[in-house]
């Protein structure tokens, strides 16, 4: 293997982890906020505010129904206003943000909504205010499946990283296609792929290890 | 003041004809789960709720720390109207009302000292005074050599301790058990009882407490409500009413009880009325001092027959001596009439279940 070609490897992977840990920070905490909101202001809950809840969810599903190819083309003046391009990698990193604070929010909201009623209620009980049942008590709890979203997270976003690749995103995705497709390497498309199963595997495995040091609730600890 | 029994001149709580209605919601209809209970719960006492489930008990309970409003009627804690307390003003009082539950409500994700820890912590405590207050309360449970465990290491008893604790972490001066020990075996149910008994006595904590087993008023309270379809149908001190129940309600949740049962041979043979050679089921219910007595020879001696004994239990309720025996002789006149004279004359408390062959 070429120098050349390992030092676009590199670059490519860089490039990757850069859009991927850049659009998962971002998204991650406009997401974290919205998918507690989403599970606490139902009727009767801690926040309510039932049509507002509403009007979100609805904006969470929007966003999540569209096809994210289709998001990055849709959203492009919009990527233009904040970067001033539409092109290259860190054009790349609004829609994969976008992209990100639906999606992590509704898993934060499954994973809070996913709390024994009991623990709000004996916090409540204890003269909590819904903000401290928050900290105190909801993300508390919830620390090992937000840990877990936020590795799905971020494994999906390795993933849209690549697709923003077909349309001049840089890394890896725009690797594999530029010389594995469009100019008959097969071997760039391997190492390609290779690297991304690895990168998805590391993510994957150190979020399983972190999610499961959280995790009290078992007598292994 | 005798211990046994307690006069409450004072009251912590007291119910005034309090209604709560739910209204209807997606498929449940709308529905009435309290009736205009009026109840008073002394101060220092324990005092039992008991009723099935759907009676209304665990709505009743929440009412006393605003986890839920009357729809109509006033709550009083202290003299202060809970219902009229804003959320500030909830919070203020929720602090001074401890709570345990049935299924315990501990964080998974906190140490047994965090989870003591956590109302102090929301009271805005600082580190110090925390581990200052944390450490004899673990040890007044029992369990300050497991501080440093998470919940799901411990057995259930030793989580409610964990519970008990942390209701106790705010110094309240209530303390509200909402099913506490449904979810425990019957062995570890009464040290969790006895605990209860020890802080009632020791820290003067009056103990609301609500509960579908006989087993616990009987075992812990000082006074008991019987609740039945929203609506208090009996109250009183715990003894008086285990002794001299008069609402079909207390009467069956009482016939849960070991030895108020005849055994099924018995009472599958028992008989309304006599026939020739028929022998009498008689229930002795003894209390105070006959419970001391030797009744039961001296029973043998004056009705000058065989006299069967078929079921007993000898008990305590609310801090009293309690006997049931149930016995069985010949049911001619002249043996009925011993054994009555025997029973005017010691003055026992006797019922008639049957007769058998």
């Amino acid at each position: 293997m070429s120098p050349d070609l390992l030092l676009l490897i590199a670059k490519a992977t860089f490039d990757t982890l850069r859009m991927v840990a850049i659009a998962g920070l971002i998204g991650s905490l406009i997401g974290l906020p919205i998918g507690i909101f989403l599970a606490t202001s139902g009727k009767g809950e801690l926040f309510p505010a039932p049509n507002i809840n509403r009007i979100v969810g609805l904006i969470v599903n929007a966003t999540r129904s569209t096809p994210f190819i289709i998001l990055v083309v849709a959203i492009i003046p919009f990527t233009r206003l904040v970067t001033g391009t539409s092109i290259g990698t860190k054009a790349a990193i609004v829609p994969l943000t976008i992209a990100t604070i639906p999606f992590f929010a509704r898993l934060v909201e499954a994973a809070i909504r996913d709390i024994d009623k009991g623990l709000i209620e004996a916090a409540r009980a204890m003269g909590a205010t819904p903000t401290q049942i928050v900290f105190k008590v909801l993300l508390a709890e919830a620390r090992p499946a937000l840990t877990l979203a936020l590795t799905m997270t971020i494994v999906s976003l390795i993933g849209y990283s690549a697709m923003v690749g077909a349309v001049g995103g840089g890394g890896l995705g725009d690797l594999g296609i530029r010389y594995g497709y469009q100019r008959f390497r097969p071997d760039v498309m391997l190492i390609v792929v290779v690297v991304l199963i690895v990168l998805v595997q590391l993510v994957q495995s150190a979020g399983d290890r972190l999610a499961r040091r959280f995790d009290k609730r078992s007598r292994k600890n | 003041m005798n211990a046994s029994v307690p006069v409450f001149d004072d009251v912590t709580v007291a119910f005034q004809r309090v209604s709560k209605r739910f209204a209807a919601s997606g498929e449940s209809g709308a529905f009435t789960a309290l009736n205009n209970v009026d109840l008073n719960v002394g101060r220092g006492s324990i005092t039992g709720i008991i009723g099935r489930s759907g009676a209304g008990k665990s709505t009743l309970i929440r009412l006393v720390n605003g986890l839920e409003k009357p729809s109509s009627g006033k709550v009083l804690v202290d003299g202060v109207d809970v219902g009229a307390l804003d959320e500030a003003g909830l919070r203020n009082l929720r602090r001074s009302v401890g709570m345990i539950f049935q299924h315990f409500n501990l964080l998974s994700s906190h140490t047994v000292f965090g989870n003591v820890a956590l109302p102090l912590e929301i009271a805005g405590m600082d580190r110090r005074a925390i581990e200052a207050r944390v450490r004899p309360l673990l040890d007044l449970v029992g369990l300050a050599d497991k501080h440093a465990r998470y919940p799901a290491e411990l057995s259930g008893g030793q989580k409610q301790r964990i519970g008990i604790a942390r209701a106790l972490a705010t110094e309240p001066k209530l303390l509200l058990s909402d099913e506490a020990t449904s979810a425990l075996d019957p062995e570890t149910t009464q040290s969790i009882l006895e605990l209860l008994k020890r802080i009632n006595a020791e820290l003067g904590l009056t103990v609301l407490l609500i509960t579908h087993e006989m087993e616990v008023v009987k075992a812990v309270t000082s006074d008991v409500a019987v609740i039945d379809k929203g609506e208090i149908v009996e109250r009183g001190h715990t003894f008086d009413v285990f002794t001299h129940p008069k609402h079909e309600t207390t009467r069956a949740l009482l016939s849960g009880l070991p030895g108020s049962k005849l055994p099924d041979a018995v009472a599958r043979g028992l008989k309304p009325a006599p026939s020739a050679g028929d022998r009498a089921v008689v229930r002795l219910t003894f209390f105070g001092a006959t419970a001391e007595r030797p009744l039961v020879s001296q029973l043998i001696k004056s009705v000058g027959a065989e006299v069967n004994i078929i079921a007993g239990t000898i008990d305590e309720i609310g801090g009293k001596p309690y006997g049931s025996l149930v016995v069985a002789y010949a049911a001619d006149a002249e043996t009925s009439g011993r054994a009555e004279r025997f029973f005017t004359e010691n003055g026992l408390v006797t019922e008639v279940l049957g007769y058998v062959a």
